[in-house]
């Protein structure tokens, strides 16, 4: 398959998205994605992962089962992503209505030195989600496919699961808290009140 | 017990000792199974469920508990409550001699995770250690497993 080159920046991808995020719940797969929805929107709504590479999309599960009422956005990368396959495969047996899975998808890993992920060597996430039973499942190249994927992403009876292909072009670093506990502490405390600390 | 605790989701890559659970937890209209295609994903899973409110457990044989190593940092970072049921193999009448080496390395590699332990070998205390376990866990928010030993359970047989 011949590659296509990505074109979309990032840092717009997901000021765009967020800005339509109204009450929704925002988990970030570790580096980039971080720092992009940092810059974009910075909420205690915001759950942002240092480590544990793989486990956003079942963070994600986790969450969007606890809050069926709230919407769950997972936005992580493609090296990210790629660790924890299988739990697309998960996801897509439990079904939940109100997650989408957002992929920002350079094809490389971008804090080690942008060596090329699988996604730049053939492998299609969007097809790997398909496949494991999103309710619908993409791959964006270009604003206006964005345009149109963006209320999806909001609204549409998940689990939804886009791709966007974004230039390895590295926006500047936008650190959020990286302390675990405040981190947990301060999205409980916005989610559930006074409950939280019980 | 998952029901005193109010417990609404139960992850799981199952084992023989698990199979009664697993099915009661399917029953529960109040409760969730969650089948995981490897046992880390429970690990990230409790940290969602955590953060949206809702208690979990996860249940594994001690073949799983290395896949979790380190995933496990992210609940002792973020000070999740994650209670783990841990089926042993490879340690009484054990046939296949690729357990021994995962179950051997079960309780030093949680304990290097900080996860407190705590062994059941016989089948009297395993009702008191998982209702201590579930506590523990949940009042003081870390992670904390029940190494469920195989001769509780019994050997698996090849035949």
């Amino acid at each position: 398959m011949k590659h296509r080159k990505p074109v979309l920046d990032r840092r717009k991808a997901v000021a765009d998205i967020l800005k339509e995020r109204r009450n929704a719940l925002v988990v970030a797969g570790l580096g980039a994605p971080c720092w992009d929805i940092a810059a974009a929107d910075e909420s205690p709504l915001n759950f942002y992962t240092w480590g544990g590479m793989g486990g956003a999309a079942m963070i994600g599960l986790g969450l969007a089962l606890a809050q069926p009422r709230r919407r769950v956005l997972v936005i992580t990368g493609d090296g990210e992503m790629l660790m924890g396959l299988g739990s697309l495969a998960t996801i897509g047996v439990q079904q939940p209505r109100n997650l989408a899975v957002i992929v920002l998808d350079n094809e490389r890993y971008g804090e080690t030195g942008m060596q090329l992920t699988h996604t730049r060597l053939g492998v299609e996430l969007a097809g790997v989600a398909k496949a494991s039973g999103f309710r619908a499942a993409g791959t964006i190249y270009s604003a206006a496919q964005l345009k149109t994927w963006i209320p999806r992403l909001h609204r549409q009876l998940g689990p939804v699961f886009a791709a966007i292909k974004v230039t390895a072009q590295p926006a500047p670093m936008v650190l959020p808290v990286r302390d675990g506990a405040t981190l947990k502490t301060r999205f409980r405390e916005a989610l559930l009140g006074a409950k939280a600390l019980e | 017990m998952l029901r005193a605790q109010q417990v609404r989701q139960v992850t799981y890559v199952p084992d023989s000792g698990h199979a009664r659970l697993i099915e009661l937890v399917r029953a529960d209209r109040d409760m969730r199974a969650i089948p995981l295609t490897t046992e880390e994903e429970g690990v990230a899973l409790s940290v969602g469920a955590w953060l949206g409110g809702e208690k979990s457990v996860l249940l594994m044989q001690s073949s799983g508990s290395g896949n979790c190593i380190n995933m496990l940092g992210m609940v002792q970072e973020c000070r999740v409550p994650l209670p783990m049921l841990i089926t042993m193999r490879g340690e009484w009448g054990e046939f296949n001699p690729w357990q021994v080496h995962m179950s051997l390395a079960t309780a030093p590699a949680l304990a290097a995770m900080g996860v407190v332990l705590r062994t059941v070998d016989s089948a009297d205390d395993i009702g008191e250690t998982v209702d201590a376990a579930l506590r523990l866990a949940y009042n003081t928010c870390r992670g904390v497993a029940v190494l469920i030993a195989q001769r509780v359970i019994g050997a698996k047989q090849f035949k």
